[in-house]
């Protein structure tokens, strides 16, 4: 077995930190998408027409029990197919925040469900339009009991962020991946990624600890 | 007030009928009340309400009189609550209608009703002044400087002048109930819904909260209709009580008359149980 070679790390380090800002690019990215698009379907699956909620289940569902790989192949190679071409890492942003939107709709409805029905009935009570209901009164509390939860996703969207690998996105893992190919040694790149991820990821989930601490009491 | 329904138990003495009652009237009130004469400012009508098999309601008769005071007692269960949520449309009759006015209870005529919760009910992530001008600015359409200088002074009416930056989690319960007040009043109700607004509340802060009920009884012309288990409440700011029990009126009268000479056994009963 050889011994790890530290010349041979630095020399990789460059590339591998340009990885690690295009795998943070897409979890910031597909964050954003997922608590947005999130949002649009936990409202929708209180829809007062049913022709608006079945629909919007369907899709959530399906998307939901799909594997991400499968969905991020359909996208690459298949929308362009239809004649729909983005860059690959703007297919992976869109692949991540659809997938992950699927469970924070799941977290804003809990969110939502959490919220004491005497805050429904004190702005019924106050005759406040239903928009504002939701955007002064509901959503505020809702989403601060979520923002935990939505974190932890965060930190699951990040390191599945390395599928995004195959389809071409150079991400941390593909740099690894290149850099291994060219001088036949995995082990300093690969090991250094798996590094990486940690001393990103687990401060991230301590934080997430504390915040959920802090809000829960 | 006039309870009628069709139960034999529940005929009224002459004497208690608010019938013949005209609204009190108030020469010192700004507004007018509106009303026309005859047309009473509440009005239960045939109002049937089920929860599964239970009968909450059972063809309610009522009217509220503009300027009343009045006070709902009776058993739990026999249906109080229900009508003050019927009234905020917090939840609808089954059969019958209900009108504010002469007109059906809409979004429109429930602008004029305010409610006080027994929880309160504050928003939480609001501040005080916010919790009491949120509905004035965004369903009256009042000016934010306006709004906030009249929530100003409604909390300053309920002793809360101070409390203006708080969150409602810093208040204790009787200062949350009446922040929950002006924030009732700051939408200019006509009729205003108390549902055991003194409950939750620890012993020693029920005074506070009965003295400000009392101020806007005494100094307002608003409708008050209160559900409660406190005599004591019913006795000093109502000017009519009523008894409910199994979703049907028993009787009604002035306090004195109905606590100290009731007619009817289940009054009887109901007032003994909870002295």
């Amino acid at each position: 077995m050889r011994t790890w070679d530290w010349s041979y790390t630095g020399h990789v380090m460059p590339d591998l930190l340009r990885g690690l800002l295009v795998t943070v690019e897409a979890t910031a990215l597909g964050s954003l998408l997922a608590f947005a698009l999130g949002l649009v379907w936990a409202l929708a699956f209180r829809a007062p027409t049913r022709w608006v909620r079945w629909p919007v289940r369907a899709v959530v569902e399906f998307v939901r029990n799909t594997p991400l790989l499968v969905q991020l192949f359909f996208l690459f190679y298949v929308l362009p197919s239809a004649g729909l071409t983005f860059s690959p890492l703007a297919t992976g942003v869109f692949g991540l925040g659809l997938h992950y939107s699927t469970y924070t709709a799941e977290v804003y409805r809990a969110g939502i469900d959490g919220v004491p029905p005497g805050q429904w009935e004190a702005a019924t009570a106050l005759s406040l339009p239903r928009r504002r209901v939701w955007i002064a009164v509901i959503l505020p509390q809702a989403i601060r009991r979520v923002v935990p939860a939505l974190g932890n996703y965060v930190i699951a969207m990040f390191k599945d962020t390395p599928m995004l690998a195959a389809i071409t996105v150079l991400d941390m893992l593909k740099q690894a991946e290149e850099a291994g190919a060219e001088s036949f040694r995995y082990t300093e790149p690969i090991t250094v990624v798996g590094l990486l991820f940690v001393l990103i990821a687990y401060p991230t989930s301590l934080l997430m600890r504390a915040l959920e601490r802090r809000l829960g009491t | 007030m006039v309870p009628e329904t069709p139960d034999p138990a529940a005929e009224r003495p002459d004497d208690a009928s608010p019938k013949a009652d005209p609204a009190p009237e108030r020469p010192d009130s700004p507004e007018p009340s509106g009303d026309s004469v005859g047309t009473p400012l509440v009005r239960f009508e045939k109002v049937c309400k089920r929860f599964g098999d239970t009968v909450v309601l059972d063809r309610l008769d009522l009217d509220v009189e503009a300027g009343r005071h009045v006070t709902l007692i009776g058993p739990s269960g026999s249906g109080k609550t229900t009508i003050l949520r019927l009234l905020m449309t917090l939840t609808q009759p089954d059969e019958g209608r209900i009108l504010i006015d002469g007109a059906p209870l809409d979004a429109r005529a429930r602008k004029t009703i305010g409610m006080v919760f027994q929880q309160f009910n504050l928003f939480p992530h609001m501040r005080v002044l916010r919790n009491v001008t949120e509905a004035p600015v965004h369903v009256l359409g009042m000016d934010k400087d306006e709004a906030a200088e009249r929530a100003k002074g409604l909390l300053e009416m309920v002793g809360l002048g101070d409390k203006l930056d708080a969150r409602p989690s810093q208040l204790s319960g009787g200062q949350q109930q009446r922040v929950a007040i002006a924030r009732a009043l700051a939408m200019r109700p006509r009729v205003l819904l108390l549902d055991e607004v003194t409950s939750a509340l620890d012993p020693e802060l029920v005074a506070g909260v009965l003295d400000v009920l009392r101020d806007i009884a005494r100094g307002t012309d608003i409708t008050m209709v209160c559900v409660t288990h406190e005599m004591n409440f019913a006795r000093d700011i109502s000017d009519l009580v009523v008894m409910f029990d199994g979703g049907r009126v028993v009787e009604s009268g002035p306090p004195e008359a109905l606590f100290h000479s009731p007619r009817h056994e289940r009054t009887r009963e109901f007032l003994s149980a909870v002295r």
